[in-house]
């Protein structure tokens, strides 16, 4: 019988560049960045490092294929590296590989680290995409972006819930006001700029209902996680440390896509996270989580995943958002850090970055966006499109949570 | 007997009114005002003959068996492909059968589309065939400011050919073959080449159709008044009405050149005027149907009771019927490729296609044809080998099933800035189909703000990308939301 995940990882060690449009450094100055911060943070020497995740999605145009950029510019003592790929899961997989690693035994200490350098393709948004799906797909997939895919969710949204749209784009204004106000508060945001709902109302449109400011950044950045075991923590020092409460992963099967669906939510985020919290023993996550790190690629992203994740019942997010649940002086603080609507989505280290914030938190030591007694965050990837799509959840807390 | 057993037509939705074209480039050559009256057909963006075709053939298929087609004769002088037979792509886009079937393609004539019918009917003649699928269309690309640009439009027609259930008997036929180039593509030339108009005119169209009608009446010993319509294609409105004064043909019998409602749509005109006949034709009538290309054919048609019988399809009449002006002179340049506008960093990827993919999978790619579970029912897009439905879960129980000319529904959709289009912004969404199955489409014809969650689409095969590097036409399925409806 499965026993979970619950208190067998310790996270020692975390690190996170700074991200943004980088165009001073590429991948390999992002990584050093990222791991330097996380080694130092751990308090350990590299050569204790036993294995290693290297998370990164779009690799043709950023490190290219396998884990190598990662042993080699990290200059790795020559061990395990493995790449992981799975859409904007990818870092979170990288961090379930180190996890699972050490819960194994097989390694007493590993680390994970995502990077994505985006901004070398010379045109914005994420990279197009159709070389990318494969020999079949492409042959028939309708010429899709990212933005299109989840303003889809919008109008599937609005016309389930009877919602007029322009009432559900203020709910979605208020999401991305609050993560830009959250993001002012963060050196290492890439947007660090308050805006209005008005202000976000009337940008220009990307893909209808979404506009400029629903839609989240595209930057650079990299992020990193040294784990062991609590005891191992324990015998290097460590005090309050945190550790991993649940991990989960679930991917569409085509449902969504050819057999049924309303639209709306996402299939695979109430599976995943209901699973989490199973694993980590929480009965009411409304009340019990402290923070929650969401994955806002959208606007409507995130208005939507607060109903998969079971914190606003099926069609009222809308009315907890515009009540400040969400906000950071609300019950439950979502996008604490900025989220990606202010850190953009360099995709390989977007789950360690969301995990970073949550640790920092737990540690108080997030400075002026510090949350009173944090003790339990939530983490929360959602890669590829509504119709078909790989969903991430974390949960990391203090240890005697 | 032998003849037509259903029709259909195709003109595509986008009408420009030519005086759009002349407000934009009279400037530049003012004698196209002389012929500006009424509007011409435009082929949106994401169209081509072959995909015309599709949209004529399923038209005059509809309600009749795609399975027992012996050959589909494809007719264009603007063929997507010089050597890959389009017909054959066609034949698959309409899940026609592949074993013991001839297809060909017709092509270097604008009178190819008549061509291919009097092979048809020659191949029934022989007992080699039963049913013969016989589908003209043309996309004819011209140059900015030409007398070409106001007369040509875009179309196709179909027309099946078979020995029962006929509509319209073929009762004879003749055909004329000369070297009379009025005008020529040569070979990798994107415009036709033109010779003066009034030479065309006068010993062109002028002399050779009346010519070869005559010599088909001296054949067959009949007067050109026995018949009630006569057929035949001119883009000079002067000397359409002057061919029928020579032929001493009473006027009220001459088809009209249709110039002010679509314009002159090459190999595909005869067989689409000749449809336009026939959708006002009564039983007993008799139609005569010449073309011009290199010559002329002449073949002569008599209406049979059946015709009452025939279930319409949307034919020429409900495809006029069905239009949007295309107000922008601008928008119709970028979609024939006329004038360059730059499609971003992003516009530039262009992946290989597999042709070993597309072997395998045409019927999928082409023919939209998905998968149904014998166990539960379930119908599938993409085609699947293991059912999806969680209470059936059958694996290799599928059959075939056809989704081209299912209707479906909007579950969501949107409206895309970002993503590279010629006729941004990219509008796509998920549909669910009438009896089961889903999948999500790019949308074409239409404007996103005339759409809503809920509205009905159709479908349609259009062209998914141009691959310039290589040569090479993708083709796919689209729906189109049905906004006039």
């Amino acid at each position: 019988m499965a026993t979970g995940i619950k208190d067998k990882v310790a996270i020692i060690g975390m690190g996170c560049t700074k991200f943004g449009e980088r165009w001073d450094v590429g991948a390999e100055e992002l990584m050093v960045e990222a791991f330097q911060e996380a080694i130092q943070d751990a308090g350990i020497d590299k050569n204790e490092i036993q294995a290693a995740w290297l998370g990164t999605c779009f690799d043709e145009v950023n490190v290219g294929k396998s884990a190598l950029p990662a042993s080699m510019t990290l200059r790795l003592p020559n061990i395990s590296v493995t790449r992981v790929e799975n859409f904007c899961a990818s870092g979170t997989e990288a961090f379930r590989g180190a996890v699972y690693a050490v819960a194994s035994g097989a390694y007493d200490i590993a680390m994970a680290i995502g990077v994505e350098k985006l901004k070398d393709i010379g045109y914005g948004g994420l990279p197009e995409f159709s070389s990318a799906m494969g020999t079949l797909n492409g042959l028939w997939f309708p010429n899709v972006t990212a933005p299109g895919c989840f303003a889809m969710l919008a109008s599937g949204y609005a016309a389930k819930y009877g919602i007029d749209m322009q009432e559900l784009k203020k709910a979605m204004a208020h999401v991305s006001a609050k993560s830009h106000a959250n993001g002012v508060l963060n050196p290492k945001a890439h947007l660090r700029k308050a805006v209005t709902e008005e202000k976000i109302l009337n940008a220009p449109m990307i893909a209808y209902p979404l506009g400029l400011f629903d839609c989240c950044g595209v930057s650079d950045g990299s992020a990193c996680a040294i784990v062991t075991t609590p005891e191992i923590a324990k015998s290097l020092g460590k005090k309050d440390f945190v550790t991993v409460k649940a991990l989960q992963l679930s991917l569409s099967n085509g449902t969504e896509m050819a057999y049924e669906w309303d639209g709306a939510h996402f299939i695979t985020a109430a599976k995943a996270s209901t699973e989490a919290y199973k694993e980590a023993g929480i009965k009411n996550p409304r009340e019990e989580l402290s923070l929650m790190e969401v994955h806002d690629c959208f606007s409507i992203t995130e208005l939507v995943t607060m109903e998969d994740l079971h914190i606003s019942e099926r069609g009222k997010a809308p009315k907890d958002i515009m009540d400040g649940f969400y906000d950071l002086d609300g019950k439950l603080p979502c996008q604490v850090d900025g989220g990606l609507k202010c850190f953009g989505h360099p995709i390989g280290a977007s789950g360690l970055r969301m995990l970073y914030e949550i640790y920092l938190q737990l540690h108080g030591r997030a400075d002026k966006r510090q949350l009173k007694d944090p003790k339990l965050g939530l983490t929360h990837n959602l890669g590829g499109f509504p119709m078909m799509n790989v969903c991430s959840v974390a949960i990391i807390g203090k240890y005697d949570v | 007997m032998i003849g037509i057993k259903s029709y259909g037509g195709y003109i595509p939705r986008y009408r420009l009114n030519r005086m759009v074209i002349v407000q934009n480039m009279a400037w530049y050559l003012p004698v196209i005002m002389a012929v500006a009256q009424g509007e011409k057909s435009v082929a949106n963006w994401d169209e081509d003959s072959l995909s015309m075709g599709v949209a004529a053939a399923y038209d005059c298929m509809s309600g009749g068996d795609r399975k027992a087609l012996d050959a589909v004769y494809f007719a264009s002088t603007t063929l997507p492909f010089a050597d890959r037979q389009n017909a054959s792509v066609l034949a698959t886009a309409l899940n026609a059968p592949e074993e013991g079937v001839d297809n060909a393609d017709f092509t270097g004539s604008i009178k190819a589309g008549t061509t291919a019918a009097i092979a048809a009917i020659e191949a029934i003649e022989s007992g080699s065939k039963d049913n013969v699928l016989v589908v003209a269309s043309d996309l004819r690309r011209t140059k900015m400011a030409t007398m070409y640009e106001m007369f040509l439009g875009d179309g196709a027609a179909a027309l099946l050919f078979g020995k029962d259930d006929i509509i319209a008997e073929c009762k004879g036929y003749y055909s004329h073959s000369c070297d009379f180039v009025d005008h020529y593509k040569g070979y990798g030339k994107e415009f036709d080449y033109t010779w003066e108009e009034r030479w065309v005119r006068d010993e062109g169209y002028g002399k050779i159709i009346p010519e070869a009608i005559s010599a088909f009446l001296g054949k067959t010993g009949m007067q050109i008044n026995d018949f009630d319509k006569v057929i035949y294609p001119c883009y000079f409105k002067g000397t359409h009405a002057g061919i029928a004064r020579k032929l001493g043909l009473d006027p009220s019998k001459v088809q009209d050149n249709m110039h002010e409602v679509c314009g002159d749509t090459g190999t595909a005109h005869p067989l689409v005027m000749f449809i336009a006949a026939l959708e006002e034709a009564k039983p007993g009538d008799k139609l005569l149907l010449a073309s011009f290309g290199q010559g002329c054919d002449v073949l002569y048609f008599e209406v049979t009771d059946k015709i009452k019988d025939l279930k319409a399809p949307q034919g020429i009449k409900g495809s006029l019927a069905r239009r949007v002006e295309l107000d922008s002179y601008q928008k119709f340049c970028k979609w024939r490729d006329l004038i360059v506008a730059d499609l971003g960093i992003r516009g530039e990827a262009n992946p290989n296609t597999a042709l070993t993919t597309l072997w395998r999978k045409r019927k999928m790619l082409l023919g939209l044809v998905g998968s149904r579970c014998k166990k539960c029912g379930t119908p599938h897009f993409p085609p699947s080998q293991v059912c999806i439905n969680p209470d059936c879960g059958a694996v290799e129980e599928m059959e075939e099933y056809e989704f081209s000319e299912k209707t479906g529904k909007i579950l969501m959709y949107t409206g895309d800035m970002l993503a590279a289009s010629v006729d941004p912004p990219a509008i796509y969404g998920m549909i669910s189909f009438d009896g089961g199955g889903r999948t999500m489409l790019d949308f074409t014809d239409c404007k996103l703000e005339q759409i809503k969650v809920g509205m009905g689409v159709r479908l349609s095969f259009r062209r998914k990308y141009r691959d310039d590097m290589r040569g090479f036409t993708g083709y796919f399925w689209k729906a189109i939301p049905q906004v006039e409806e």
